[in-house]
């Protein structure tokens, strides 16, 4: 059957993917693992240790920790895409005119890809004094 | 009893915004609410304007907005209301045309896009498509909907989505989807998918508070995404 439609938006739309039921399943299968990535997170950073306590060493030799970086990428990748996508179903809700709608999200997706490159080339860019000098 | 009738009014042709009118009647405590608008409109202002059909709760024409709960008007008593003041108002998110009067139009589009139909291109047996018992009872809630748009305008994500197809189409989609008789599933399936589709629902449940049939309308809408990601996955 052919797509009979105005504009892209309304065919992207109405064109039939999966891609909405794989994003539904995502924030359901993330969730429950950021559930115990977060609680792991606070356990070892504000309980283990006094947050106020956190210094460049502290951090330093977390890092050196291949273990560190992996937890640390995933909670990162997964509360970055699942916040990301959580955003994306209120735009779609609340921005209504075509033209301002794409340019929010476009500009929630650019923040969000900035912020995973950032933090991955910061969690693999360790030892920071070889780097930075 | 003396009761306070409040009815949000809008005329298209005089008034730029919605208003309340109040009204102050003689009631009985088993009158509906549906005759407190008749006596409104029959003895003070015949401008008052509702859809009403039946008056048995079976056309779905009466749904409005009665002290914040979206109910059938012939089907809601004053003793119901436990007060004396009763607020009237017309179903949200879809657009007002006067007084209680609401648009229907995208509603029904949204009714019509999941084929309410049974689709079946195999050649008719002799006599009748047999079902079993059991094969009818899985989708026997999603028949009693009378299409009142009760639970679609109790949705928030219907209030302010613009292109979320709604729990009433979901419901109607899993009466056929369930049916043993039905071969339409990659149609309807295709019709729930897009963007403004079955995934939008965040199971806020006004659906099932809202349905004045009682209708489990959460869980079918749970049970048609279970089997869309069955079919899938
Ligand atoms: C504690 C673990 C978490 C769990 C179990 C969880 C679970 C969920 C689920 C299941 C949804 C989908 C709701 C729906 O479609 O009905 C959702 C939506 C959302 N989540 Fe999370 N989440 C968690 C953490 C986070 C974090 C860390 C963020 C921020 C980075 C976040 C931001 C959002 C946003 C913005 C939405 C969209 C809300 C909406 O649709 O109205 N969540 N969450
Ligand atoms: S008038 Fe028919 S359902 Fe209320």
């Amino acid at each position: 059957m052919a797509i009979k439609t105005r504009n892209f938006n309304v065919a992207r739309q109405q064109a039939s993917t999966n891609i909405e039921l794989i994003w539904w399943v995502f924030m359901r299968v993330s969730g429950v693992l950021l559930v115990f990535l977060v609680l792991g997170h606070i356990y070892m950073n504000n309980i283990l240790i006094s947050n106020t306590s956190i210094d460049f060493d502290y951090v330093a030799s977390r890092f050196s920790q291949p273990l560190y970086k992996v937890y640390d990428l995933v909670m990162l990748v997964l509360a970055m895409l699942h916040g990301t996508n959580g955003l994306r179903y209120i735009i779609d809700d609340y921005v209504h005119h075509d033209g301002w709608r794409n340019i929010v999200k476009y500009a929630l997706y650019f923040v969000v890809a900035v912020l995973i490159t950032t933090g991955t080339m910061l969690l693999f860019s360790f030892p920071f004094n070889k780097v930075g000098g | 009893m003396r009761v306070t009738l409040k009815v949000l009014r809008y005329n298209p042709e005089a008034d730029r915004a919605p208003h309340w009118e109040s009204y102050q009647l003689e009631a009985e405590p088993t009158d509906r609410v549906l005759d407190l608008l008749h006596n409104v409109k029959w003895d003070t202002d015949g401008t008052l304007t509702f859809r009403r059909s039946c008056g048995h709760g079976i056309c779905g024409s009466c749904a409005m907005m009665i002290n914040g709960v979206n109910r059938l008007a012939c089907k809601t008593l004053v003793q119901n209301l436990d007060t004396d003041t009763i607020t009237v108002e017309p179903i949200r998110g879809l657009p007002v045309e006067k007084d209680l009067v609401v648009d229907m139009a995208p509603f029904f589009q949204a009714f019509k896009a999941v084929k309410p139909y049974l689709i079946n291109d195999d050649p008719p047996p002799e006599r009748e498509r047999l079902q079993s018992p059991e094969e009818r009872a899985v989708f026997d809630e999603g028949t009693k909907c009378i299409l009142c748009a009760a639970c679609t305008t109790s949705c928030p994500v219907f209030w302010v989505n613009g292109t979320y197809i709604g729990p009433s189409a979901i419901v109607n989609a899993h009466r056929f989807i369930f049916d043993s008789r039905d071969k339409g599933n990659g149609e309807r399936f295709k019709a729930l998918s897009g963007g403004g589709g079955i995934w939008r629902c965040r199971t806020a449940y006004n659906c099932t508070e809202a349905c004045p049939r009682d209708i489990p309308v959460t869980e079918l809408i749970e049970e048609v995404k279970r089997a869309i990601m069955v079919n899938y996955v």
